[in-house]
């Protein structure tokens, strides 16, 4: 079972219909503790890092987190989900995140139109099981305000120009983010949720 | 390189589409769910549905073909008409809506935008306006007054002062809905667009007046929109969207092709 983690913030359902329109058994769950027998974890997540990270911890999703991350499974954080999986974010004050990957969340520089909405395209910098059938230069859709500033390069999968170029997916062995929108970016994006799905 | 965006309106009365001319609603346009997909099917960027009923009945009715619609519909679905309160737009998000759409309410009551961008974020809070031109004015450039109640109420607030306050309130976007162009496909209003992205730093959205090609090309170029709305010239087929996009794709606009 797929779970996706319910901790007050973002539509949930939406990604909840992606994955069951892909065949696949999908639940939103409020309770962390029923995620421990989630074979996937997802972290979606639209408000303030710092609102989201507070939630987080609140309600003891860090930790199930951090269980599900030592049996080796598979977690894909979507848009802030991949925000707060880097260490920390200088949005509204400085706020530490789940430190899962190095780097932190910036604001995109005043020449751009900000929060940048709509369809933009990736630039496949690596291999990762995620992108198996997505076609460099796929259009995905995206709002946000604020992009990861990656330190390391090998978990710099994809990126995408806005003012300047930024990690749009992140991964690293069993760890997956992207700061788009998969469940809102039709036929690529299905395809994205189907190959971590199928992820094991 | 971001897209421009080509979105479809679909003006939802009793279940049916319908569109008509300057804020007027009675020509029948079809069933909404067939049309959803139709332009998904096309690559539409995002679908807005605008409950023109605007009462209970109406929104139970438009939350019903967004459900409907988002069981097979891949891209960001926007709700807007009649919303009144804070309740209304939790209620929106928590159907299968990605975005609120406020405009009569957000004049009535300003801090409903704040406080739906505090919960929600401001990504999901669009600030929509109506907006009448004003008899111009010796010594002045062109100048805009907000009306509210599907643009049958003037307010005396002039447009660009609310823009500006909208996103200090928190609104992520903007959709600009010229009262003399809707419905005429006269064209746009450019410099009701140019102004208003003189002013504010969030994405814009033109909507009202598109009748050719060129109108949404101009208004993604010189009218510095993000993104363009149409309603009846899709309906009624005079262009489909890859038309739409390949005029624009021609022009050197970055647009989103999408093949089914």
């Amino acid at each position: 079972m797929i779970a996706i983690a319910d901790y007050g913030m973002g539509n949930l359902r939406s990604v909840e219909k992606a994955f069951q329109f892909l065949g696949h058994e999908a639940a939103i769950v409020e309770d962390p503790a029923l995620a421990r027998h989630a074979t996937h974890l997802v972290l979606p997540g639209d408000a303030a890092f710092g609102d989201a990270m507070r939630n987080l911890r609140a309600s003891g999703w860090d930790q199930a987190i951090a269980d599900h991350l030592r049996g080796g499974r598979p977690f894909l954080g979507i848009c802030v989900g991949l925000q707060l999986m880097f260490a920390a974010s200088e949005e509204m004050g400085h706020h530490t995140g789940l430190e899962l990957f190095a780097g932190r969340c910036r604001r995109f520089p005043a020449s751009e139109r900000v929060p940048q909405i709509g369809w933009n395209q990736i630039s496949i910098q690596r291999q990762c099981p995620l992108l198996e059938g997505v076609e460099e230069g796929s259009f995905f859709y995206f709002v946000h305000s604020y992009y990861v500033d990656a330190e390391e390069e090998s978990e710099s999968v994809a990126t995408t120009e806005y003012g300047l170029e930024y990690t749009s997916i992140a991964s690293r062995g069993n760890l997956f983010g992207v700061q788009f929108h998969p469940e809102k970016s039709q036929r690529a994006g299905l395809r994205l949720l189907a190959n971590f799905a199928a992820f094991q | 390189m971001l897209a421009k965006r080509i979105i479809p309106c679909l003006d939802v009365k009793d279940g049916r589409n319908v569109r008509g001319v300057r804020f007027s609603a009675d020509r029948d346009a079809g069933d909404p769910v067939e049309l959803a997909s139709r332009y998904d099917r096309e690559g539409a960027d995002e679908l807005v549905f605008y409950d023109i009923t605007a009462s209970a009945d109406g929104r139970a009715i438009v939350m019903d073909l967004v459900r409907q619609v988002s069981e097979q519909v891949f891209i960001p679905l926007t709700v807007g008409g009649g919303i009144r309160t804070f309740e209304d737009v939790r209620a929106i998000l928590k159907g299968s809506a990605d975005k609120v759409s406020i405009n009569s309410a957000a004049v009535r009551d300003p801090e409903i935008v704040n406080r739906s961008a505090e919960s929600f974020g401001s990504q999901c809070i669009v600030g929509a306006i109506d907006a009448l031109r004003r008899p111009p004015a010796d010594g002045n450039g062109p100048s805009w007054e907000i009306y509210v109640d599907g643009g049958r109420t003037a307010t005396g607030i002039d447009a660009l002062e609310w823009v500006t306050e909208l996103v200090e309130r928190g609104a992520g976007e903007l959709v600009l809905n010229s009262i003399d162009a809707d419905g005429t496909r006269d064209g746009y209003d450019l410099a009701l667009n140019q102004a208003v992205a003189r002013r504010v730093g969030v994405p814009i959205v033109a909507s009202g007046g598109a009748g050719t090609l060129e109108h949404i090309h101009e208004v993604l170029t010189e009218g510095q929109a993000s993104a363009a709305l149409a309603a009846s010239i899709f309906h009624f087929e005079v262009y489909t969207i890859p038309q739409v996009k390949e005029y624009l794709a021609e022009r050197g606009v970055t647009v989103r092709h999408y093949e089914t």
